[in-house]
């Protein structure tokens, strides 16, 4: 427990009980503020929602803690000073991982029992599970995954009563397939709604930073810990904590999540007392975590515990009847974000997206329609809207498809692979459903088997420098 | 020579970025002295107007409170120097960025 001194509350039974204790049971954000507005108290729950640790945030101006767009326009806690009654509203603040979130708040005057004003009590609900940007409600967040393809109906099917266990889930997707966005939808569905919704990046941060930022550290842990810091998991106590990128986990802390699996006690840096905490744990990945176990790069152990309920969001590649539909949602959507009128794709428009092959996924997409919206000033998009990229790609495609026809005689040509001098390719069909890390291997090991094995008539088949092939052929593990 | 920009409210750092109507730009000499210093009045709170305020006159250095991703990640790609969740009162923050001593999450209260 902290070094700070925090009030107790006596009478309520044969023992004093720590208040903060029982503030942090209660699944709302708590604050006291004193009578000069600093931060006297506050609660797990709003320690989650600003990244301020309860004593980190003890004599702060609770503006600089809170920051909400009301601190500066119309702070509620100084107009109960003169008013005298409770207020709610709604507002947004700005977080320590500057997210912007939507809260309701209401605030009150605390007296003494003389009737003195000892300060004001202060309650921030995270509003995001209740309004979505495009203002859907929770209920309808399943509804949000966009997609009538069989893969995607598959997925939609099954979450619903995903979210309504407890049980750790592994979501397993290319990158832009939506992890993070099932992840929080998972969580906004579960009876764990009203609790935190924590996520952090295993790849983002270094070993030493990510352990303490996950189970926290005690004063005094190392060089710099100044003072106690809770870590994610205790943050998401009661919650949900989101760990993206599980497959970029270092081994040391594969270990001290499965133990954290095992019996729900985590261990901070520096302490030798475990604290329970009651969270379920929901992993992301892009990587292929099973051929990192056979490689000894994640814990098999870990990989049973994590995969009790498991998730595989198709490729875009795979949701061929879907694109029309994301095309025309992320048209209506940034329509109303950047105030523009654009009614819809003209017909090649459409033509060059669907036959592009989205290796970004969704994210992909909507990057496009984005840039397309931004650019276009009429009220269709036309192909000049388009990223050139896209429209580059397609051209190509139609050249090599017309050249590729007639085979070229004296010429060997690879029989899966459609080549063009410029160095570029297109997939044959068969090819076309594989993510493109897989495709990319299959045509190397095909080029190298037409090639019987010499590398630079490989690289010539691919148009590729020798360079590119070595260098991609050590990528795929393919030993040269 | 750096110049810094610090969003204001009153005399202290302002607790949002995109809120602050008003912002403090000091230039920092070669000795790091403070070579000018001057208040400007922002025609509206907009982060969007902030932005273009710190690309339009070259400013070095952002120290502000709470700032969010979007304009973190736009001043960071525009080679902008940002020290956020930095609280407390301007000239003091001024003076440990003069100093050198100033990192993001400062609290100089």
């Amino acid at each position: 427990m902290n070094a700070t001194v925090w009030p107790l509350i006596e009478g309520l039974g044969d023992q004093s009980i720590e208040l903060l204790q029982l503030m942090d049971e209660i699944p709302m954000g708590i604050l006291i503020i004193d009578s000069a507005y600093r931060v006297a108290l506050m609660n797990r729950a709003i320690a989650a929602l600003t990244g301020y640790a309860p004593a980190e945030a003890l004599g702060l101006p609770c503006h600089y803690v809170l920051r909400s767009n009301l601190c500066t326009t119309g702070c509620p806690v100084r107009q109960l000073t003169e008013r005298g009654m409770s207020l709610r509203g709604d507002a947004n603040m700005v977080n320590r991982s500057r997210e912007k979130i939507p809260v309701r708040f209401t605030a009150s005057v605390v007296k003494g029992s003389g009737g003195a004003l000892i300060g004001y009590l202060k309650t921030v609900e995270d509003m995001r599970y209740l309004q979505r940007p495009d203002g859907m409600e929770a209920r309808a967040l399943f509804g949000r995954l966009i997609g009538k393809s069989a893969a995607m109906e598959n997925v939609s099917r099954v979450l619903p009563a995903i979210a309504e266990t407890d049980s750790a889930v592994l979501i397993t997707g290319e990158t832009g397939t939506g992890k993070d966005y099932v992840a929080e939808a998972l969580h906004n569905a579960s009876p764990r709604s009203k609790g935190p919704f924590i996520k952090i990046n295993c790849g983002a941060l270094p070993e030493s930073l990510l352990e303490s930022e996950l189970f926290g550290h005690q004063k005094g842990a190392f060089t710099g810990a100044v003072e106690n810091k809770p870590g994610r998991f205790r943050l998401a106590d009661k919650g949900t904590l989101y760990l993206t990128e599980i497959g970029d986990l270092p081994l040391n802390l594969q270990v001290k999540l499965l133990s954290f699996l095992d019996d729900r006690i985590i261990f901070p840096l520096g302490s030798t007392h475990g604290l329970p905490v009651d969270v379920r744990i929901i992993a992301g990945t892009h990587r292929d975590l099973e051929k990192m176990v056979a490689e000894g790069r994640f814990r098999e152990d870990l990989l049973f515990r994590l995969n009790v309920v498991r998730l595989h969001l198709p490729p875009l590649a795979q949701r061929e009847d879907d694109i029309d539909m994301l095309m025309d949602h992320f048209l209506q959507l940034l329509n109303a974000r950047f105030k523009k009128m654009v009614s819809g794709f003209s017909p090649e428009a459409r033509r060059i997206l669907k036959s592009f092959h989205f290796p970004g996924n969704v994210r992909e997409l909507r990057n496009m329609v984005e840039y397309a919206v931004n650019l276009c000033d009429g009220n269709e998009i036309l192909v000049k809207h388009l990223p050139p990229y896209v429209v580059q790609h397609s051209a190509k495609n139609v050249r090599s498809s017309v050249k590729s026809s007639p085979e070229p005689s004296g010429v060997s040509r690879l029989s899966s692979i459609q080549t063009k001098p410029a160095g570029e390719w297109i997939l044959p069909p068969a090819m076309e459903h594989l993510p493109w890390h897989e495709a990319e291997r299959r045509m190397i090991l095909d080029a190298l088997l037409k090639a019987r094995g010499q590398k630079a008539k490989a690289a010539e088949y691919l148009g590729w420098a020798r360079s590119t092939l070595w260098r991609k052929m050590k990528s795929h593990g393919i030993m040269p | 020579m750096t110049r810094v920009l610090i969003p204001l409210w009153n005399e202290d750092v302002a607790p949002r970025f995109d809120l602050a109507q008003e912002a403090l730009v000091a230039l920092l000499g070669e000795n790091r002295e403070i070579a000018e210093k001057q208040i400007i009045v922002l025609p509206q709170a907009s982060a969007e107007a902030l932005c273009d305020f710190i690309i339009r006159e070259r400013v070095d250095l952002v120290v502000c409170c709470a700032v969010d991703e979007e304009c973190y990640q736009y001043l960071t790609w525009k080679k902008i120097k940002i020290f956020d969740s930095v609280g407390g009162s301007a000239a003091d923050v001024l003076e440990r960025v003069r100093d050198g001593s100033l990192r993001s999450g400062d609290m100089v209260l």
